[in-house]
This record gives C-alpha cells, structure tokens and sequence, in this order.
C-alpha cells in the first residue's frame, strides 16, 4: 500500500479537482442565470436543484455506469471503469451544488446592479464578470462545497471508476478495500489524508475568500 | 485565478490523465516484444482479488503481452450478470450451478476448469452450538439452532453455496438462529461475523488472509460438500459485438497455461503455510461437464 499511496493522492486529486471546476465552469453561469432571469417554473427548478445538492452519489453512479457501460447508449466511447468516467460522475455530483449556492450568492446581491451596470455601459458579459466579482465569497462556497463533496463520496467513485489498483483507486475506495480486508490502521490513516486533503483545500480557499472581503 | 489559467491546468490535468491512461500500457509498440496492446475487463469474484492471486498474476499478463486487465471484484452472481449484459469480456467465477444457466443461455463460452479450493464453516473457538467434529449436515443442523450466523446474502457464489448448503440439509434459511445479512464481500461479512462471534461460511483463501486479524476458526470442514470450484469463461462475441475476443482469449489461455497454473499452486505458501489454491487445469472436471 505505501509505494501507492502517492499516486492514489494524486489521482485523487486530479479527479475531483477537475470534475469540480468543470461543476464550476458549468455551474456558475448557470446558478447565475437562475438567479437574475425571470421564467415560468423557475421557482420548480430552483427547487430541482436544491434537491440535487443532496443527490446521492450512488445513483448518480448507477446511472452514469449505465450510460458507459459496453451495453449501454455510450459504451462505444469505451469509458467505463476509467478516470474519465469518475469525473463525469463526480461532475455530475457537484454541478447542482455549484449551481444552487452561487444562485444564492447572486440573489443576495442588490437586485438593481445589473440595470446598474448595464446603464453605466457594461456589456452583458462584462456585468456578468463583475457580478460574479461581487458574489465571489459565495463563488467560493460553491468550489468549496463542489469540491468537498466530491472528493469524500464512494459510491460513484467505486461503481463507474471499479477500484482499479494504479488505475482508478482513490483515497475513499481504497478505504472500502482496506476495511474489507480487515486493515483498519491503514484504512484509518488513509480516511486522515482524505480529511487533511479537505481540510487543506478548504483551508486555502478559505483564506482567499476572507482576503478578498477585505 | 484568471479564467485563462484555469483552462490551461484543465487542460493539463485532463491531458495527464490521458497519459496515465496510456502508461499502463506501456511496452505496447516495443519492438521485439510479444505485445499486442488493448484491454479486457474480468469480472470477477471477490475472493481472487481480497486474497491477492489476482493482484500477482495480472501484471505477468499485461507483461507478457501488453494487454491491460481492468479487474471488476464483485460477487460471482454479479460478475456472471456483467457477462450476462457483455459488460465484461472475461468471467471467472466459483458458481458452477449458476454458472450452467448463462452457458446455456449462450452468454459464455469456452468454460475452463481453473482451480479449487474448499469453504469453511468458521465460528467462535469456545464453538457454542457444539458443532465441531460433527459430520457437515449434522454440524450445520446445530449451528441453525443456536446461531449467530452472519450471511453475505449478496448473490456470490459463497451465498448460493450457503443457501444451497441450508437446502441440503432441509433448513429453511429465514428460520436459522440470529442469522444476518450483510450483503457484502468475504472480507467485510467476515468482519463483522468476527465482531457478532457468529458462524459464517467463507473460502478458505480469503479466511486465511484474514486469519491474522480474526480470533475465528474453523468449525466444520474437509466435507466433500464442502468444495470450491473456479471457472474462467469468455462473454460471447456472436451475442455481444463489443467484446474483445482475442484479448480474452488470450487472457484465459494465460491463466490454464503452465506458467499461471504453477503460481496458482504456491500463491500463498510463503505468507500463509499453505496454498491457497489447487491448480486444477487441464484436469477433470469435479462439477462434470
């Protein structure tokens, strides 16, 4: 397990890092874009979304793995069992999170600052850009709260990733593996390195947040 | 962070994992070299991958030939329905009954006796239900009175041999004492079998990898009854166009082959005392035909 650990961080990492700023990528214009228009069922997609924030992970798994999987509608992109697969999954986690609390962040801005902006001659994506400027501590949340939830769940992570040694195994898959197999010391240190992972993470971005209220 | 910045680790990350991909099947276009690239997935059991076997041959595999093995550790009854749906191009399994029913349906083919092993009926050492030193029948007709037994109830090969086992021996399951179930692998049923000091029936390969942690022992065992047969077969090319023949094929014929066979035998000696596994190729075929 030690002459792995390294590189199961790092996937770890590079997983959930990047399934959470595509969540990002996606998700703020979207959350944005809920919050500032106006549009028949808005409130019943709003609701959508926040109940998306508590998507369980493990039917957000089985269904990506149906779609991936050789018998399934994309199995001829021969993704399954793949990191690429984990990220689609965990994208898929994340973006409701994303959307649902920069929404919030957004409502909370003054509701006249676009026409604000707009009237002192920004374009539309300039007033975009400088919203998302203004509603940045709850931009941050968003990464935050993407990012940790993706990083800690196993069940999408172990039904479309499949656990693979040097592969697809990850801080909380390997924890599964290692309690199944009875070596709780090892499995305790791992479920440590996921929590300091956070921990730093959240930590780093944390301080920016509170920097960028000054 | 400008947006530019973020595009370009994205990028970068995704073009790493890319190249991650690629590595594990380096050696690929090396000339000289036997390989012939791709990859197969093995749908699996859960006690070749917790006792390590698996985590010893493949990489002399995809050495061997280039072929990148992405192993998917379930219970049998799951792994013959990856078979079942062609989500998997090789099955090995320890369910020959239920084995016989996704050969007939045309699933799988090409059915190679791998090896063997046998269960255990393993309980408390103070042994509360008196089973040990009976007969199987007997033993188990003890133990469904008193109880705890801690079931995988997961559809593997391990639970259908159990419930099989109740059936023989005229014990209706829903009626043995204190029995739960966990509807998990070996490893983690064993786990908790070992906390509740109940009776669980495991294989013996993945009891022994335990052992260290367990203060469970054998109960009942050496019954005839008791054996554990594997099989590898291939997922049908005519009914499941995706499957990568050749690679699987070759994966099989790697695991009856003399090489494979031998490690089989001795997996296990130097960690355990004993073998985990017989090596059984080419031999005949306890489960008949």
């Amino acid at each position: 397990m030690d002459a792995q650990l390294w590189p199961i961080i790092g996937r770890t990492i590079l997983i959930s890092g990047v399934a959470t700023v595509l969540a990002v990528l996606a998700g703020a214009p979207l959350g944005y874009l809920m919050a500032r228009s106006r549009f028949r069922g808005r409130t019943l997609l709003l609701a959508l979304v926040n109940t998306g924030m508590g998507l369980p992970p493990v039917v957000v798994g089985l269904v990506v793995w149906l779609l991936l999987a050789r018998s399934g509608p994309l199995g001829a992109l021969d993704l399954i069992y793949t990191k690429q697969a984990m990220i689609a999954a965990q994208f898929v986690i994340g973006l409701p999170l994303v959307v649902g609390v920069t929404a919030a962040a957004v409502q909370a801005l003054p509701r006249e600052l676009p026409d604000l902006l707009l009237s002192l001659g920004a374009g539309p994506w300039r007033t975009m850009l400088l919203i998302a400027r203004e509603a940045r501590l709850g931009l941050l949340a968003a990464l935050m709260a993407g990012f940790g939830a993706v990083i800690s769940e196993v069940g999408a992570a172990m039904t479309v990733g499949g656990n693979l040694q040097g592969s697809t195994r990850v801080l909380a898959t390997a924890i599964v593996t290692l309690t199944g197999r009875g070596e709780i010391a090892a499995a305790l240190i791992l479920g440590g390195l996921l929590l300091l992972l956070a921990f730093a993470t959240n930590l780093v971005l944390t301080v920016v947040q509170q920097r960028s209220d000054r | 962070m400008s947006l530019r910045r973020v595009a370009l680790a994205l990028l970068t990350a995704i073009g790493a994992c890319r190249a991650d991909g690629r590595s594990t099947r380096a050696g690929q276009g090396k000339p000289g070299s036997p390989a012939t690239g791709g990859s197969i997935i093995l749908a699996t059991t859960t006690s070749t991958q917790d006792s390590g076997l698996l985590d010893s041959l493949v990489p002399l595999f995809t050495a061997a030939t280039g072929i990148d093995v992405k192993v998917i550790a379930v219970g049998s009854g799951a792994a013959l329905e990856l078979g079942r749906r062609g989500d998997a191009d090789v099955v090995l399994s320890h369910a020959p009954d239920a084995e016989r029913g996704y050969v007939a349906s045309g699933d799988l083919i090409e059915r190679r006796l791998v090896m063997h092993n046998d269960f255990l009926v393993v309980g408390p050492a103070a042994d509360p239900a008196r089973a040990e030193g009976h007969p199987l029948r007997e033993g188990l007709a003890l133990i469904a009175r008193t109880g705890p037994v801690i079931s995988r109830a997961d559809g593997s090969g391990t639970d259908k041999k159990e419930l099989a086992l109740w059936h023989q021996g005229g014990i209706d399951p829903a009626r043995v004492a204190g029995r739960e179930m966990t509807g998990q692998g070996m490893g983690a049923t064993l786990q908790v079998a070992e906390q509740r000091q109940g009776y669980a029936l495991t294989d013996r390969a993945t009891y022994l990898a335990l052992r260290p942690r367990l203060t469970l022992v054998p109960v009942l065992s050496g019954d005839p009854g008791l054996m554990n047969v594997y099989h590898v077969y291939v997922v049908n090319p005519a009914r499941h166009s995706r499957v990568h023949l050749a690679e699987a094929r070759a994966f099989v014929d790697f695991l009856v082959g003399a090489g494979a066979q031998e490690l089989i035998g001795a997996f296990g000696r130097a960690r355990y005392g004993e073998p985990l596994f017989v090596a059984d190729a080419g031999k005949a075929d306890p489960t008949g035909n």
